[in-house]
């Protein structure tokens, strides 16, 4: 489908500051695809984490104002980070499905929500609205031949019922996209496994753990590049490639890039505040040698 | 010539449990004679004694009583209750059963099962189908739903026949059934084929010697419990513990409790106490709401139709706590009982002060199968339940041509497999007996035309 | 011989508590250990997940408090996409935090953070960090 209205979108915290660039690659996209992407005006934090425990009410005032204030711009709310999305997709099941509980958060929050607002993955918009085909007749730098490991990592695959919109055993719709733009995802087993997440604030220890189980399965399938969708995912799977590397002898690193920024490139943007030059694992280097980027 | 032999199409039964219920119920059904055998004064078996049977909850006597009271009035079952087998000559399809039966002390053919006699019999003694922990008279009947519904004298407590003096039954009968000088009667059957049906009993409390050797009250077995928990038995349903009368708050059950315990106690499992120590649990929540229910399992065994489902509402709906490992020791102190277990899960020992402990018991073969064996020429197997021809393909088939064995007395199964069994040893028979009646006709055509 | 003993009554009142925060039946739990089997940090964790629940589930509530495993939760909900019995443990182990937090305040005091290590991180993982692991 092609020009659309602006679509209300919301890039959290992050994505002003350590992810810049899948902000900028992520309005890149929808830009180049006709739908640009118009910010919400006067957000605040999502929290970063849905509260578990079933009191917790206080912890859903954050989301639950994004999702009130959303609504009065539209009825849907687009995401690009993982995180906020599974944050602001849980609370807006929760006021949904549990009227009393949101009789409270609104009368916390002074505003009338009654849950009808969609919140919105940018993955899931490509998929279901904007269509792969025609990302595929907007290439203009396809990605022919590039081995990408699409990782989706727990926030847009768990918990099913409330966020997912794939398989969460076996993701697939990051795959086909990639696959739509040119690449040759590979197979690897640990596609929706966790990275570590807010574990390395902790516990460097514990999110070694977990990134290595991802990475050194993406490592032994041949990829040349990891793509995600989360900004965490990105930071853990990138960040500790160095230790892997010095602990393992056959470990090949692998650049990780959210999949905004490569469909951007491959859109034709010229990744200009993508930030590449921040990344751990440098990716410039197969940008350049694919003809995807001349940073 | 080949001719019907007498008795050729006749079966005999030893042992009037669900087993030989359903068997005779099979045969006699079909037009041929059963003769069943029970060396209680009424028939039914452990199913009698059960409060509601897993996995469906269904009141064991309600869906029992329909059998029983078919039984005692089918015009082609002869009971022989109170009575046993001592004697078995011939061969398949010409055998002469030689059949005691016990003095009752009470004539049978006038008794109307009123009653009566019972209400005044000064002689009060522990009852066994109440597992001990109630009452009965020296004059009684199993339970108020007895098939049949006539009462014995058991001589040993009777006042009559220990002091000379009493006769207070013989008083009140109004028929005047009473008769102390009957004697033991012996009755001739010619049979054609026979099934055993004699069940299992529990290994008694005194061979489990640490977990109290039925020497504290408040450890009891299953089959007591079962009594605690029916409406029938001797406190109304109300769970109450053995030594006090107190309604437990805490009851910790021990399965396995000599099962699968092949240096100590029997190397195979029981097969039923998962499922019933489930029920035992459940129940026992039912009756008490805030009451404790603790469970102590090696590995649940619940392979039957809606049974694992049974065991998981048990831990979710009536949070049943489970602990994976054998309890060690069963002691008493002050008026609870301590029970030394472990939780392998966890890795834990724990200590439970109990206030009634109900133990799985091993269930193994009735006492008399040794000998019952014996006069029908049976094989008895390592585990000393009968040996059957072939287990994968003849599992009803002993060595000995036309005796079958059906239900626990083959090795421990549960309702639905004993009567499955049953009706698999009444198929058999009837496929002899309706072999030979060919045979016969056959042979009459063959005659007739010559 | 170490004797655990359980604690009085049906349910211990911290039992109670975590069930009531975590909106779980641990009952329900039947020890399978598939949770552990598929959880990322499972080999840095002192106990394993099914142990946590297991400890629950006994009533020894303090134990599992003092656990490092509630800590090494990442709620990445691997174990409750996959356990046969429906138990939301990720749920378990919050109400768990939150307990232990109700008694010794926080555990990571945002004050002990690097400077350098929160100028490097992404705000995601700040804010998950704060929210999880300070009272
Ligand atoms: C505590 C407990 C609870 C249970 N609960 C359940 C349940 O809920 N659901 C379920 O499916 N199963 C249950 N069971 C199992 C159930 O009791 C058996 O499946 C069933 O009783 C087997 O029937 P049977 O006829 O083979 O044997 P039995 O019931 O043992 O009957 C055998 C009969 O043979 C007679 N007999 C024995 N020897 C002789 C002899 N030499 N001469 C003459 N007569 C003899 C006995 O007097 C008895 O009447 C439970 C068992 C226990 C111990
Ligand atoms: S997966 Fe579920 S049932 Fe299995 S041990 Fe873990 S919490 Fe218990
Ligand atoms: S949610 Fe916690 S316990 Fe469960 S798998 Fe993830 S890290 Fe392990």
């Amino acid at each position: 489908m092609q020009n659309m209205e602006a679509l209300p979108y919301f890039p959290g915290c992050t994505l002003k500051q350590r992810a810049a660039g899948l902000d900028r690659s992520a309005r890149d996209v929808f830009s180049a695809l006709g739908s640009p992407l118009a910010e919400l005006p006067g957000w605040n934090c999502c929290g970063a984490t849905f509260p578990l425990t079933v009191e917790n009410l206080l912890d859903l005032t954050g989301p639950a104002r994004i999702l009130a204030s959303a609504r009065a711009e539209g009825t849907r709310l687009a995401v690009a980070c993982a995180a906020c999305y599974n944050v602001l997709r849980r609370t807006n099941h929760l006021l949904r499905t549990d009227a009393d509980k949101r009789e409270k958060v609104c009368l916390f929050i002074e505003s009338e929500y009654d849950g009808d607002l969609e919140v919105v993955h940018l993955l899931e918009l490509l998929h279901r609205e904007i269509g792969y085909g025609h990302v595929r007749q907007a290439l203009r730098r396809p990605l022919e031949g590039l081995r990408v490991a699409a990782y989706y990592g727990c926030l847009l695959l768990r918990p099913a019922v409330e966020v997912g919109f794939d398989d969460p055993e076996d993701p697939v719709l990051l795959d086909q996209l990639l696959a739509a733009a040119g690449a040759a995802p590979v197979s690897y087993p640990h596609r929706g496994e966790c990275c570590g997440g807010y574990l390395a604030v902790r516990s460097e220890e514990a999110a070694l753990e977990a990134s290595k189980r991802v990475l050194t399965a993406v490592s032994a399938a041949g990829a040349d590049v990891v793509v995600t969708s989360c900004p965490l995912c990105q930071y853990n799977l990138d960040r500790r490639q160095g230790i892997i590397a010095r602990q393992e002898a056959g470990f090949r690193p692998v650049p990780v890039l959210y999949f905004t920024q490569l469909l951007g490139l491959a859109l034709g943007a010229d990744g200009e505040g993508y930030r590449l030059d921040e990344h751990y694992v440098d990716p410039r280097p197969l940008l350049r040698e694919r003809g995807l980027a001349d940073v | 010539m080949q001719m019907m032999r007498p008795g050729q199409t006749r079966a005999l039964i030893i042992g009037a449990g669900i087993a030989g219920i359903q068997a005779a119920l099979d045969i006699a059904n079909s037009g041929y004679e059963a003769v069943l055998v029970d060396r209680l004064p009424s028939v039914g078996g452990h199913m009698a004694q059960l409060s509601e049977t897993f996995p469906t909850l269904d009141c064991s006597q309600c869906i029992l009583t329909p059998r029983t009271v078919e039984v005692g009035h089918h015009p082609h079952i002869r009971l022989y209750t109170y009575s046993e087998l001592t004697g078995l000559q011939g061969q398949a399809g010409g055998y002469t059963a030689t059949i005691r039966r016990r003095a009752a002390y009470v004539r049978w053919d006038l008794c109307t099962g009123c009653g009566l006699c019972q209400s005044r019999c000064p002689a009060r003694v522990p009852a066994e189908f109440e597992g001990l922990l109630g009452e009965r008279r020296a004059i009684y009947t199993l339970s108020p739903q007895a098939v049949p519904n006539k009462p014995v004298i058991d001589r040993e407590h009777c006042r009559y026949f220990s002091t000379g003096r009493c006769r207070v039954c013989e008083r009140l009968c109004p028929v005047g059934a009473i008769d102390y000088e009957q004697q033991d009667e012996v009755f001739e059957e010619p049979v054609g084929a026979v099934i055993v049906a004699t069940g299992y009993q529990l290994l008694p409390l005194a061979a489990l010697p640490e977990y109290g050797g039925g020497n504290v009250p408040d450890v009891i077995d299953g089959l007591q419990f079962e009594r605690l928990l029916s409406a029938s038995g001797p406190t109304a349903g109300v769970v109450r513990r053995p030594s006090d009368g107190r309604v437990p708050g805490r009851v910790v059950f021990i399965q396995c409790a000599g099962s699968r315990d092949p240096e100590r106690g029997r190397p195979y499992c029981s097969k039923f106490c998962c499922m019933y120590t489930a029920k035992h649990a459940l129940l026992y929540r039912h009756r008490v709401h805030d009451g404790q229910a603790i469970v102590f399992y090696i590995d649940i065994r619940a392979a039957g139709k809606g049974y694992e489902e049974f065991v998981q509402r048990a831990m979710d709906e009536e949070r049943v706590l489970y602990l994976r490992g054998k309890v060690s020791k069963v002691f008493r102190q002050g008026d609870q009982v301590m029970v030394w277990g472990t939780d392998t899960l966890s890795g834990r020992n724990v200590e439970i002060a109990a206030d009634l402990v109900v133990l799985a018991p091993a269930a193994v073969p009735d006492p008399s199968q040794a000998e019952l064996a014996r006069i029908l020429g049976l094989t008895i197997g390592e585990d000393g339940f009968v040996e059957v021809r072939d287990a994968q393909l003849a599992p009803v088939d002993t060595l000995r041509p036309g005796v079958f064995v059906a239900g626990a007395a083959a090795g421990p199964k549960d309702i639905p497999e004993t009567v499955a069994q049953a009706s698999a040893a009444a198929a058999r028979i009837l496929s002899l007996f309706s072999r030979w009646e060919r045979a016969a006709q056959v042979q009459v055509q063959a005659d007739g035309g010559s | 011989m170490k004797v655990a003993l359980l604690p009085e009554g049906l349910r211990s009142r911290l039992q109670q508590r975590v069930e009531e925060a975590s909106g779980q039946n641990v009952l329900a739990c039947y020890q399978c250990g598939k949770c552990s089997a598929g959880c990322p940090v499972a080999g840095v964790m002192d106990l394993l997940p099914n142990q946590v629940i297991r400890l629950v589930q006994l009533g020894l509530v303090e134990e599992a408090l003092t656990s490092q495993t509630i800590w090494y939760c990442a709620a990445c909900l691997t174990c409750a996409a996959r356990c046969p019995k429906g138990v939301d443990l990720p749920r378990v182990m919050e109400a768990l935090r939150e307990l232990a937090m109700e008694r010794s305040g926080d555990h990571l005091p945002p004050d002990r953070l690097p400077a350098e290590a929160l100028a490097e991180w992404p705000q995601q993982a700040v804010i998950g960090g704060f929210r999880k692991y300070t009272w």
